[in-house]
């Protein structure tokens, strides 16, 4: 495929070009789902391990426990080598893909001196962390 | 009924369900809280939380390929994510407040809009004319063909944001991609390609769905045993789909899609408005 015309080569030491801006974030998806999902199976086959046997129990809505709520508490448990804290840090992995895939923009923007789509990008990272970090509390 | 068994099925049917979704192109998490609720009798809240995480996957999944391929509107993806990502986080908000029965209703409805929009006939495109606003914020830009780069102009846009914004409600409201609300604003209202409305919406599913699913998560609503077996299923499904794409027959099982789609959109709408959510 060729290059678009809009676009100047990209020589050593130069903006990123859109089409490398392309590549980099389509590897970092790629990347963050498989690291997700990997976390998610390795965590989710341990703790089938303990837990297959039990009845399941979703008809009524309880949440989580503290240690699966936060993303400190998620770590924390994940570290400690608890299996359902492991599975879901999985998922935050997830959650996180798309917010670094918007952080990997934010900085590609501001290598291209691009103020407009810097601050447009910057709004939506706002948005997302403070989802993830302090929304659910309100 | 065992934890292992459960797991297993659910697997199972998020695997169809993701299968079914790439092949014809609606979207796998649009039958996942209906599997979860109708099927498995999981609560609305987290069936919502699974089937959002789900929708992070397939939708980072398959973006990766379409981004490299230089379809996506990177510009136009970041712009209008502003609107979904704020409406992601008033659904959000607004989950507390709705009652569970008129979440399905809302998701009947959905569905059957749905159901409607894939059966018309997608119409390509091409704008050469552009709003002074989507020249300023450079929205233009040019995807490939079998005959070289097209290039292409951008209109409505602020048609498109509010379009998006109320896209960012319905998927933090019901845990859905509403791809189908992105394609429309951007396919019927910005006149964009419809290979670049397509991919450009797949991109932008993932950021919408990360807003609300990190609400959900400090809200204790994704439930890891749940989470886990639906994500791994529909994410192996679409990838599946992916690779098969090219030799199935999308007509036939768009239809057959289209089908399970109505009689799910049926059945929420039926046990929302007899109270029983």
């Amino acid at each position: 495929m060729t290059d678009t015309t809009e676009t100047t080569g990209p020589a050593r030491g130069a903006r990123w070009s859109e089409h490398e801006v392309e590549q980099l974030i389509g590897n970092l998806l790629r990347i963050g789902v498989l690291i997700a999902a990997a976390v998610a199976l390795a965590g989710g086959i341990a703790w089938l391990a303990g837990h297959g046997h039990l009845r399941p129990d979703y008809r009524e809505f309880r949440g989580q426990p503290d240690e699966l709520r936060s993303v400190t508490g998620v770590i924390g448990g994940a570290l400690a080598l608890h299996s359902a804290a492991i599975v879901q840090l999985g998922l935050l992995l997830l959650i996180a893909t798309p917010i670094v895939r918007v952080a990997f923009s934010l900085v590609a923007f501001a290598v291209q001196r691009d103020r407009l789509y810097v601050v447009v990008t910057a709004i939506v990272l706002g948005v997302l962390l403070f989802g993830l970090l302090g929304g659910g509390k309100a | 009924m065992t934890v292992l068994v459960m797991t297993l099925l659910l697997a199972g049917g998020a695997f169809a369900a993701g299968l079914l979704g790439a092949l014809t192109g609606l979207g796998g998490g649009l039958i996942i809280v209906p599997l979860l609720t109708l099927g498995f009798g999981v609560d609305l809240r987290y069936a919502i939380g699974a089937s959002l995480v789900s929708v992070i996957a397939t939708s980072s999944g398959a973006a990766a390929a379409y981004v490299r391929e230089g379809y996506t509107n990177i510009r136009v993806g970041m712009l209008l994510e502003v609107a979904t990502t704020v409406g992601a986080l008033v659904g959000a908000y607004a989950a507390l407040v709705i009652a569970p029965h008129v979440i399905a209703v809302l998701f009947g409805l959905v569905l059957l809009f749905t159901a409607v929009q894939s059966l018309r006939p997608q119409e390509e495109h091409i704008t050469e004319a552009s709003g002074t606003l989507a020249r300023r914020l450079r929205l233009g830009s040019t995807y490939p063909t079998p005959h070289g780069l097209q290039h292409y102009e951008v209109q409505h846009v602020p048609l498109g944001f509010g379009l998006m914004f109320l896209a960012g409600i319905l998927s933090a409201l019901l845990g859905i991609g509403s791809g189908v609300v992105k394609v429309l604003a951007m396919d019927r209202a910005m006149r964009l390609p419809f290979k670049v409305s397509t991919t450009t919406s797949n991109f932008m599913i993932g950021v919408t769905a990360a807003a609300s699913a990190g609400v959900y998560l400090t809200r204790g609503y994704i439930d890891p045993g749940l989470a886990m077996p639906v994500m791994l299923g529909v994410l192996a499904g679409a990838l599946f789909g992916a690779r098969v794409l090219t030799k199935a027959r999308t007509r036939t099982l768009r239809l057959l899609f289209t089908a399970v789609v109505v009689v799910l959109a049926c059945e929420m709408l039926y046990k929302g408005l007899t109270g029983a959510f």
